[in-house]
């Protein structure tokens, strides 16, 4: 039982964190037809900022400041870069992004090097929360939940009760049509390409210390978020949010629960040897094929469900 | 003579002349020989022995242009952006390193020649299976599915230690006892002339499927899949084919990776590799057939050849991507191929002045940018492995400020020079556009 809510715990923190970089995914991915390749850089961007930033100023500073910066650069990734490849059609928006992608990982490893800076847990908040049946749970979890959960707040606020936030509903689902009306339909791109980035950048300062701060981060979280604004189906933050939350807690749970095929079949009656076909497939544990489930969901949705969870429309 | 005279005018004259491949394929007998004859160029006539990095980088470019060759079948002919083709050059790969160890162990008989038709037929039974679930979708689906499978693939090929090995990979040995010519490969100059007719024979065939309906209407059916249905076609289908025989390509070229390095690790199915074949693909130019292959050739080249010398080949490999998304979607070939007007026009000597006047900035911003990337690297990475940045014998202090200001105003007085010279450059190119248009006209 505690290991259950501890583990539900985590997996909500993973959840969220992996929300805060898919929502802005999705919204880019909707309105722009982009699958923005460079996401997850700027996730990474973002944590290594905070961590510059952490080291001459401080944890709060960076908070605030990194993803601003990282709104800056997706702003500019838009403006100067998409925006260039655009006439030559959304395979060419989509190497683009890929490239960038590729060589911030390399300017990354130029600037801060092949292995992880120590970006750590601001001493304030270094201190176990509380105790369930004798495990701790630290306070950074909690005040990461809290933020995400700011976010969330504040984003649904924004797309559902401002006047930005209507005309980004509707560019979701008809960005012609608001170009027809008047809207001036490549700065909301714009804005939604920067928020996103910012969302990115923040998942970045309070993930960068919650996981590892290193060059490989981008690209061991770009495809997981890509699963998950697959998953949640295009042109839906709330089949996103909670995409979100079902791959964070499979991912959670796959660490935890040591079982393999092969129990599952010991418990039928039927004994696994090594001489078994498929022994290996069968044997394996599920916290090594925890990796694994975010794909295994990917295909099994693309198959029988194209549109995704809660999609509006194809991809 | 009218039209259908002419015709008919040229195919007399075809069916007198020179046999068809000698006529309309003399630039690829032309390859071909200079792909047999190159290495003897670098024999080292006082040791009485060829160069071995030179076979190993001709052996890697092969199976590198059939892979790459293999992957244009998907992305510019069929006009599927795939993330995941890596695994069929990887499990081609393992499959054949498995038949290797068979074959030494008296478990399997088969020519040593003909291992790549293992590498093949595992390709092509993957690419049946797997093509059947992800051509249900294309476009950004295509791609996003195919990297989902991409890293399904390659998360299994580090957890089933088995078959995959694990971190270490399977390792064979090529010398076997069951070659048709008795020849032993133990000297890379057999290596590399196996691998070069296998490569021969795949790009032959490669070229074979472009001329022939299923290769024409996978053009079809990515320039217009709705207008392919209703000529009767389905369009799922030919996506199909395309993706199997792709794989099938890709197998080869697998079958010649594992006989090339006589190990097969998780490097050959993993994401690098997927992402390799589409930078030598993009780079060369898709909407050519033999662009993929000088992608290829120059991917490999930078990645052997620079990275002896500098820690950022990638960045560069990426960079030259990024500037080709940008400036120049038809990649290498596509910037070849439009100066064919020209050419034919007998105007191509108009553009020598405008290049001799955009080349040297260029390059000067070209130096600033390696410059640039040079010091960054030294700084951090090199620093870290203890190596020293050297120009010329001279040792650069990375510290002092001296080095990167030159760097930076190399780069950046390159570039605005190079923006402004792109512009008379563009007026030169349209209006010379104009004038062979017009003289086309008037014949």
């Amino acid at each position: 039982m505690e290991v259950f809510l501890v583990t539900l715990l985590n997996g909500l923190v993973y959840g969220m964190l992996l929300f805060m970089l898919a929502s802005g995914l999705t919204l880019i991915f909707s309105m722009m037809g982009v699958l923005n390749f460079a996401h997850a850089s700027i996730y990474m961007i973002g944590a290594y900022l905070a961590y510059e930033l952490s080291r001459h100023l401080d944890f709060w500073a960076a908070l605030v400041i990194a993803p601003i910066l990282c709104g800056l650069i997706g702003a500019a990734i838009e403006m100067y870069g998409l925006r260039k490849v655009h006439r030559n059609g959304h395979l060419a928006e989509l190497l683009f992004t890929f490239g960038l992608a590729f060589i911030i990982e390399k300017a990354v490893q130029m600037i801060w090097g092949l292995v992880a800076v120590p970006y750590r847990v601001p001493s304030a908040l270094d201190f176990s929360l509380f105790t369930i049946y004798g495990t701790t749970f630290p306070a950074y979890r909690a005040f990461m939940l809290l933020i995400s959960a700011l976010m969330f707040v504040a984003i649904w606020l924004l797309l559902t009760r401002t006047r930005i936030g209507l005309i980004i509903q509707a560019a979701l689902v008809h960005p012609d049509m608001v170009g027809a009306l008047g809207h001036n339909v490549p700065r909301v791109f714009t804005i939604v390409f920067a928020g996103g980035s910012a969302l990115a950048g923040l998942a970045g300062v309070i993930g960068g210390n919650y996981l590892v701060t290193e060059p490989a981060m981008a690209f061991t979280m770009g495809p997981i978020v890509f699963v998950v604004v697959v998953f949640g189906g295009l042109g839906s933050l709330e089949g996103c949010f909670i995409a979100s939350l079902i791959i964070g807690l499979v991912q959670t749970f796959a660490v935890v629960l040591d079982v393999s095929l092969a129990d599952l079949l010991a418990r039928l009656g039927i004994v696994v040897t090594a001489t078994t076909p498929f022994a290996e497939i069968l044997t394996v544990r599920l916290p090594r094929v925890g990796a694994l489930l975010p794909f295994v969901l990917l295909v099994l949705i693309l198959l029988f469900k194209p549109r995704g969870l809660l999609g509006t429309r194809d991809t | 003579m009218s039209a259908p005279e002419a015709q008919i005018g040229i195919a007399e004259r075809r069916s007198t002349r020179l046999p068809t491949i000698l006529r309309g394929g003399w630039p690829w007998l032309v390859v071909l020989a200079i792909a047999i004859l190159l290495p003897w160029l670098f024999f080292d006539w006082t040791k009485g022995r060829h160069s071995g990095f030179v076979l190993s980088l001709m052996s890697q470019m092969g199976l590198m242009i059939v892979f790459a060759l293999s992957y244009n079948m998907q992305m510019g002919q069929a006009g599927l952006l795939s993330f995941g083709h890596a695994i069929f050059l990887g499990l081609g790969g393992y499959f054949t390193i498995h038949a290797m160890n068979a074959i030494d162990a008296g478990a399997l008989w088969l020519p040593v020649e003909l291992l790549p038709v293992i590498g093949g037929l595992a390709g092509v039974v993957f690419a049946i299976v797997i093509g059947y679930i992800v051509t249900k979708q294309r476009g950004t689906a295509y791609a996003m599915i195919t990297l989902g499978v991409g890293e399904l693939v390659s998360a299994a090929a580090l957890m089933f230690n088995g078959f995959f090995g694990g971190e270490g990979g399977v390792t064979a040995n090529r010398v076997l006892p069951t070659s048709i010519f008795g020849l032993g490969y133990s000297a890379g100059i057999q290596v590399y002339y196996l691998i070069l007719a296998w490569t021969a024979i795949a790009v032959a065939l490669m070229l074979l499927l472009t001329q022939v309906p299923i290769g024409r209407m996978a053009n079809a059916c990515r320039d217009n899949s709705e207008r392919a249905q209703f000529v009767g076609y389905d369009p799922r289908l030919v996506r199909f084919y395309q993706v199997a025989l792709s794989g099938l390509f890709a197998g080869i070229a697998g079958a010649l990776y594992a006989i090339n390095y006589e190990i097969v690790t998780f490097d050959a199915v993993n994401a690098v590799m997927s992402a390799n074949a589409l930078l030598m693909t993009f780079i060369g130019g898709v909407g050519v057939f033999w662009g993929p292959m000088v992608g290829a050739v120059l991917v490999t080249l930078l990645q052997s050849w620079v990275s002896l010398l500098s820690n950022s080949w990638l960045v560069y490999v990426g960079t030259l991507f990024i500037v080709m998304v940008i400036y120049a979607p038809g990649g290498i070939a596509g910037l070849i191929m439009a100066h064919r007007p020209f050419w034919e026009a007998r105007r191509l000597s108009a553009l020598i002045l405008p290049y001799l006047r955009i080349v040297p900035p260029a390059l000067v911003a070209v130096l600033g940018f390696v410059g640039l990337v040079e010091l960054c690297t030294s700084a951090t990475i090199g620093s870290h492995q203890g190596k020293a940045l050297q120009l010329f014998h001279h040792e650069i202090d990375t510290s002092s400020p001296q080095a990167w200001v030159i760097a930076a105003a190399l780069l950046l007085g390159g570039l605005l020079v190079t923006r402004y010279q792109s512009r008379v450059f563009a007026t030169t190119w349209s209006t010379l556009t104009a004038e062979t248009a017009q003289g086309a006209t008037r014949q």
